[in-house]
């Protein structure tokens, strides 16, 4: 159990300080890469827990595919960090009093926060043990039946996102030749070639 | 072509496959490389390496300071000087070859009229200065003597084409 | 203390000793992968390859590496320092790591996780990191270009790889890799897997960055891509991490689609039974790599444009159809694999 406790600890510890570098790094390459390594640390503590199927799902979607984009977006674009801070301060009473109001609204919320009976016996084994299932299927258990609804409506919000972004970038631009693979592909020798013995002094009609 | 025959031939890679079964075929071939150092091609009479002044059978040289191949040489890698010699024939004192401006193309030994300049089947002369590569006489002199029987058989061949 | 000894101590000098088993091998088919990959090419192009060096050119890949370690290891001036080092590191380490839960016979296996098949996609997903942060942080535009090209390669073909392992999964039934090889399958399984067998392959050739999908090191237009300017031992981590990744990759399609330790086709004959399954692995793994070599020697370099087409246009859509229509057929049959204990 001890040892339990050093990597719970040194995970949690690299998670807090990475989750600091993220804000305070001068660079938004390295904010980028180390919200990455945060991503790490979070799925090492999911992995503690028991949940390897979510730590596993956290390290693909956000560290292999969502932070690499941001990573893309941050590389290509070459913010200027400096000219950021100004607007900051500008914005500075705004950002306060939004950020108050939030901490009051969480401070509200956790002051009224009990947590139910068997709340540590279910966190121990979130499911009894007769069904032997690994989180997996456990998870599908669940999400496939009882949350079925949410499941279901959280996708339409993600195509609606989708399609969203994709028709407020697409853009018709008229004039542009494309290539036609198919067409390409599909040529054959014989359609476009033609071999003629040509008689000196006559020519091609 | 049909449309179904197009789309099968798509869906089916065949001309992928089609490429893939021509570098396996070519995987089991017979190679072509000569291992180089070891073994070599056979190379023309004419082939134009390194230079070689000649002599005749008899140990005289051949060259007779005419300058006709300075004169032509386009790169203007060669210099003469010459003087009469003891005996009163017109010989060279000095013929140098600065073989890095050399472009091998063969014009010194057309232009020579007694075969004395002539462009050896030797081309394994690297060397690991620019100063070795500046020949002079009796750098080429020794070329002539090492590789004058070769010389001299090339010569022999080519003969009824000049 | 003697207590400390066997709850602590042994068990990490038998991982120790486990990971040395694998990583050593691992260390000396790559190095050969070099060579056979040099040999292969050399034969499809009617040349001989190395052969100099010891008999048959077997030490090749020893006298590679010694120059490699002999030369000056470079840091451009402009470039930013820690991620530069960093980043051949990181594409060596996640190279390695996959190896971790990949089984080799019953058994033979570091840890056999639950997930394991979704450790490989993700530690395969991570390999884009490396890549993009040598781009970034040689601050040289060819560089650049390189790490962009594959970060972008890289995501878009993951997607069509992630929808091929469900189809497999959805056949299987696990996501333990062990249990992927051992799960029966019939005959018209195999017929349905096959295409995802192509599909897998191809896009195994884009994720490892390897002809004809190699443009983000495109010698022909950025000189050398994201490594150009790695030297020496940086560089040696950049090339020894794509070969692992090759076998990594080799291995995974063995484990997926060509059933692993198993005596090929199932046969039973005595013969060739009694040859133990690490073998059969080796030798499956051997074939594969030698498809990644002869398309290496066959196929001319994807167009960018023509890159992404067929990854977002062709995979994409072609693995989502044939997700529903594996997914149909088994339901069809009353195939699904279900556990013990769970009603169908």
């Amino acid at each position: 159990m001890i040892v339990e406790a050093i990597v719970f600890y040194m995970f949690s510890t690299i998670l807090l300080l990475s989750g600091i570098m993220v804000i305070s790094a001068r660079n938004p390459v390295h904010s980028v890469l180390f919200l990455i390594l945060g991503f790490f640390n979070a799925a090492g503590l999911f992995v503690l827990l028991g949940a390897e199927f979510l730590a596993m799902i956290l390290v693909i979607v956000y560290v292999g595919a969502v932070a690499v984009l941001f990573l893309f977006v941050v590389m290509m674009l070459n913010v200027d960090m400096s000219r950021m801070r100004d607007n900051l301060k500008k914005n500075m009473t705004v950002a306060a009093v939004v950020g108050f109001v939030l901490l009051g609204e969480l401070v509200w919320i956790f002051s009224n926060w009990h947590f139910s009976e068997d709340a540590e016996l279910n966190v121990q084994t979130p499911f009894s043990a007769e069904d032997a299932m690994d989180n997996t299927r456990a998870l599908g258990e669940v999400m496939y039946t009882d949350y079925m609804l949410f499941f279901q409506m959280a996708g339409l919000v993600l195509l609606v996102a989708m399609i969203g972004a994709i028709t407020l970038t697409l853009r018709h631009r008229p004039g542009v030749k494309r290539q036609k693979i198919n067409e390409q592909v599909n040529r054959q020798v014989k359609d476009v070639l033609r071999v003629e013995q040509v008689e000196s002094g006559s020519g091609i009609v | 072509m049909t449309f179904l025959d197009k789309t099968a031939r798509s869906f089916f890679l065949v001309e992928i496959v089609k490429g893939f079964w021509l570098t396996l075929k070519y995987f089991f071939k017979p190679k072509v490389t000569i291992n180089y150092p070891f073994e070599k091609n056979a190379i023309s009479p004419r082939f134009r390496g390194e230079h070689a002044l000649r002599r005749y059978p008899n140990g005289e040289e051949r060259c007779i300071a005419c300058k006709l191949c300075e004169a032509i040489c386009p790169a203007l890698a060669i210099t003469i000087e010459a003087e009469a010699r003891d005996d009163g024939s017109r010989r060279t004192t000095r013929y140098d070859i600065d073989m890095t401006k050399c472009i091998y193309c063969g014009l010194c030994q057309e232009a020579c009229p007694v075969d004395a300049i002539v462009e050896g089947p030797n081309f394994e002369f690297a060397t690991e200065t620019r100063e070795e590569l500046y020949y002079d006489k009796d750098k080429l002199l020794e070329n002539g003597e090492r590789w004058e029987a070769q010389i001299a058989a090339n010569l022999k061949m080519d003969a009824p084409y000049r | 203390m003697a207590e400390f000894f066997d709850i602590y101590m042994l068990p990490v000098f038998e991982i120790l000793g486990k990971i040395l088993l694998i990583v050593l091998p691992l260390l000396g088919a790559m190095a050969y992968l070099t060579y056979a990959e040099r040999k292969v090419m050399a034969a499809m192009q009617l040349r001989q390859g190395p052969n100099m060096v010891g008999p048959f050119g077997l030490l090749q890949p020893l006298a590679d590496g010694l120059k490699l370690f002999g030369k000056e290891t470079i840091i451009p001036s402009a470039s930013n320092r820690a991620i530069f080092v960093l980043a051949p590191m990181l594409t060596f380490m996640l190279a390695l790591i996959s190896w971790a839960v990949i089984p080799f016979d019953v058994g033979m296996v570091l840890a056999d996780v639950n997930v394991g098949i979704l450790y490989l996609f993700a530690v395969s997903s991570l390999g884009v990191y490396g890549i993009l942060m040598a781009g970034w942080a040689s601050n040289s535009r060819y560089a650049f270009l390189g790490g962009l090209r594959s970060a972008a390669q890289m995501v878009s073909y993951e997607v069509s790889i992630g929808l091929v392992i469900v189809t497999v999964i959805l056949v299987t039934g696990s996501l333990n890799l062990t249990e992927i090889v051992m799960a029966e399958r019939t005959w018209w399984m195999h017929l349905l897997l096959f295409p995802m067998f192509i599909v897998f392959v191809i896009s195994a050739l884009a994720e490892t960055n390897r002809a004809p999908f190699d443009l983000p090191e495109g010698e022909s237009e950025l000189v050398g891509g994201y490594n150009v300017e790695y030297s020496s031992m940086t560089f040696a981590l950049f090339f020894l991490g794509e070969y692992m990744n090759m076998i990594l990759m080799s291995a995974m399609t063995v484990i997926l689609f060509l059933g692993g330790w198993k005596v090929p086709f199932g046969l039973e004959w005595e013969w060739l039974t009694m040859v133990p399954g690490l073998i059969w692995f080796v030798l499956k793994i051997c074939a594969v790599l030698f498809i990644f070599l002869w398309s290496r020697a066959t196929l001319p370099r994807y167009r960018y444009d023509q890159l992404m087409r067929l990854g977002w246009k062709i995979f994409l859509p072609l693995s989502l159809l044939w997700v529903l229509v594996v997914a149909g057929a088994l339901i069809m049959n009353d195939a699904l694999p279900m556990p013990a204990g769970v009603e169908g």
